[in-house]
């Protein structure tokens, strides 16, 4: 379990990637040389009337000077609170949360398949930079894209799109059938119907398969129990057939879980 | 931990603490005392937000609070209800976790000797289905290093138990005095904000035996999510807390120390030391703090550090002073 932080960061840049879509890069002092790829932090309001934090994952990390990287959508009033922000302000930060994905279960060899739909994209970002072997990305947008040329960068990028504006009309694994790929090994973040339609696919075809869960979040570190995910077997800390996203999520190995 | 001072060892030690100014000594206490039991200062955590502490006491030194109150623990483990169980209101928030616990045997064997190994005083929350499942777990912490239990009877996102024994004034007085038949700590009864009149309860919970009060429990709310037309939690209803309950939640402490003479724990919505302040001028021996941990892990020591800023401030050497000053 890693280290947690509660920190002031500045944020050094901010820009618009897309239709209410923002990237911002924070400094941080100690979060995003603890971060792992697939793990979140928690992202507070100034505004007193909104009191609970946006878990928003990690995008990408710069070590070497603490930095890190946040790609998020608006998604309320809090995400639009956030997107109002410029190079020098700053915003209380907690993490890194949650478990993040395993990087292990690759290695030279073995074909990957990360798979991001929608603002699930982001934190492929930087498991792309750290995955070892082959890694095949597929995108599915609606129709706009963003981060494409990111992930190209580091892999073999498919994209689907729900207009068929670019790449295979429909979805994620509508690129996959198109172009006939196989992998060993699969890492996905995004819609819940996207998580459970690859969590049948993996399944069916025997491939494991690591999905990165979002629930409402209240407290972000595992104490408040809204964030629970139904899993297969009675769970060690609850006792019960339920993981915290938070804590022993926000990424499960797909036979664990029920989407 | 000092703000504007260097501690030093006192002749009593525990929280006696006296503070060197520039101008000379100032001794202040924050020691209070609830059914018996001495706290270091009456700062606690309201249960539900903060679980055992664990995962808190990353971020918490939990030797500093006056009590931990866990998470609510029933007999048996309790899957909760399904997702989402938690919204955001505005100035507040809504809940319906729907008591998810371990059960009594797993909380005993991992969750106690956590506890005990902090100088601090434990609060067993305690919630059940039946007034056999409630007086199970008081009976099973009996022997166990439990200094006093709170029994969750105002639960709104539980359709059996919960609630249903809070809000009526005939069934808290007896299921406190089957509760208190069988405790071997003393009891402190956790009431409802959804009634008419919480006098009435608080009377009823004296009149069973209760040793402490414990106010208010979230009130029940509801949020709409008008893009997808249902409901923001996934069991409609959820019990909303956080600041934007808190005048509610003082006048509700102000109304029962008017009626009872029995110590109570306030909260409901305290954010700073001035919040919890709010509650022991109206009443209050103690507060807890809830939903504020979710915006600051810390909050809690920072309402502990206020307090004694304040005391200092207004030269007010005993925190016991200030309970209930404003009538």
């Amino acid at each position: 379990m890693s280290e947690k932080y509660k920190e002031t960061a500045e944020i050094i840049k901010q820009e618009k990637i897309g239709t209410g879509i923002y990237s911002m890069w924070l400094q941080t002092q100690k979060i995003a040389k603890a971060a792992r790829p697939g793990q979140f932090i928690s992202v507070y309001s100034k505004d007193g009337s909104r009191l609970l934090p946006r878990p928003i994952s990690i995008c990408e990390v710069n070590a070497e000077n603490g930095r890190l990287r946040i790609v998020y959508r608006v998604a309320g009033k809090g995400t639009e609170e956030f997107s109002r922000y410029e190079q020098g302000d700053t915003l209380e930060i907690l993490g890194p949360l949650g478990n993040g994905f395993p990087l292990e279960r690759m290695e030279e060899g073995k074909k990957a398949f990360l798979i991001g739909g929608g603002i699930g994209i982001p934190p492929m970002v930087q498991l792309s930079r750290e995955l070892k072997g082959e890694k095949q990305i597929v995108l599915g947008y609606r129709d706009e894209l963003f981060l494409t040329e990111d992930l190209k960068r580091s892999g073999t990028v498919f994209i689907a799109t729900e207009d068929g504006s670019c790449g295979t009309r429909g979805n994620v694994l509508d690129a996959i059938r198109e172009h006939a790929l196989t992998a060993d090994v699969i890492y996905a973040c995004g819609p819940t119907p996207m998580l459970r339609a690859l969590k049948a696919w993996a399944e069916e075809n025997q491939i494991e398969c690591w999905l990165s869960m979002e629930e409402k979040m209240a407290c972000g570190i595992g104490a408040c129990l809204a964030c629970v995910c139904r899993s297969k077997e009675v769970d060690e800390h609850s006792q019960v057939k339920n993981k915290r996203v938070c804590k022993e999520g926000p990424v499960f190995l797909s036979t664990e879980i029920e989407v | 931990m000092m703000l504007n001072g260097e501690a030093v060892n006192s002749n009593n030690g525990e929280s006696k603490m006296q503070i060197r100014k520039a101008s000379g000594y100032m001794e202040i206490s924050t020691k209070v005392t609830i059914a018996g039991v001495e706290l270091k200062n009456p700062v606690m955590t309201a249960s539900g937000t903060f679980g055992s502490g664990m995962e808190y006491s990353e971020f918490v030194d939990l030797n500093r609070l006056g009590a931990v109150v866990t998470k609510g623990v029933a007999n048996v483990p309790w899957p909760g209800n399904p997702t989402p169980r938690i919204a955001e209101t505005c100035g507040g928030m809504m809940n319906a976790i729907g008591l998810q616990n371990p059960g009594i045997d797993t909380f005993v064997r991992r969750d106690l000797p956590f506890l005990q190994n902090y100088d601090t005083k434990v609060i067993v929350n305690v919630c059940g289905k039946s007034t056999e499942d409630y007086c199970e777990v008081v009976e099973r912490l009996a022997e166990e290093p439990v200094d006093l239990l709170e029994i969750n009877i105002s639960c709104p996102n539980v359709k059996e138990g919960g609630i249903a024994f809070g809000q009526n004034p005939k069934a808290v007085e007896a299921i406190t005095a089957e509760i208190k038949k069988r405790a071997k700590q003393p009891v402190i009864m956790k009431l409802s904000p959804n009634v008419t009149d919480i006098t009435e309860t608080a009377r009823a919970a004296e009149a069973g035996g209760a040793d402490a009060l414990s106010l208010i429990n979230t009130l029940t709310g509801m949020k709409i999510d008008v893009h997808r037309r249902t409901f923001a939690l996934a069991n409609k209803t959820g019990g909303v807390s956080g600041p934007a309950i808190k005048p509610i939640a003082v006048r509700m402490v102000y109304q029962t120390a008017q009626t009872v003479s029995l110590p109570i724990i306030g909260m409901g919505g305290v954010t700073c030391a001035q919040d919890a302040l709010e509650f022991i001028l109206a009443g209050a021996t103690a507060v807890s703090v809830g939903t504020a941990n979710f915006h600051n892990p810390m909050t809690t020591l920072e309402v502990i550090d206020g307090i004694e800023d304040y005391m200092r401030r207004y030269q007010v050497s005993d925190i016991r002073e200030l309970i209930g000053c404003v009538k």
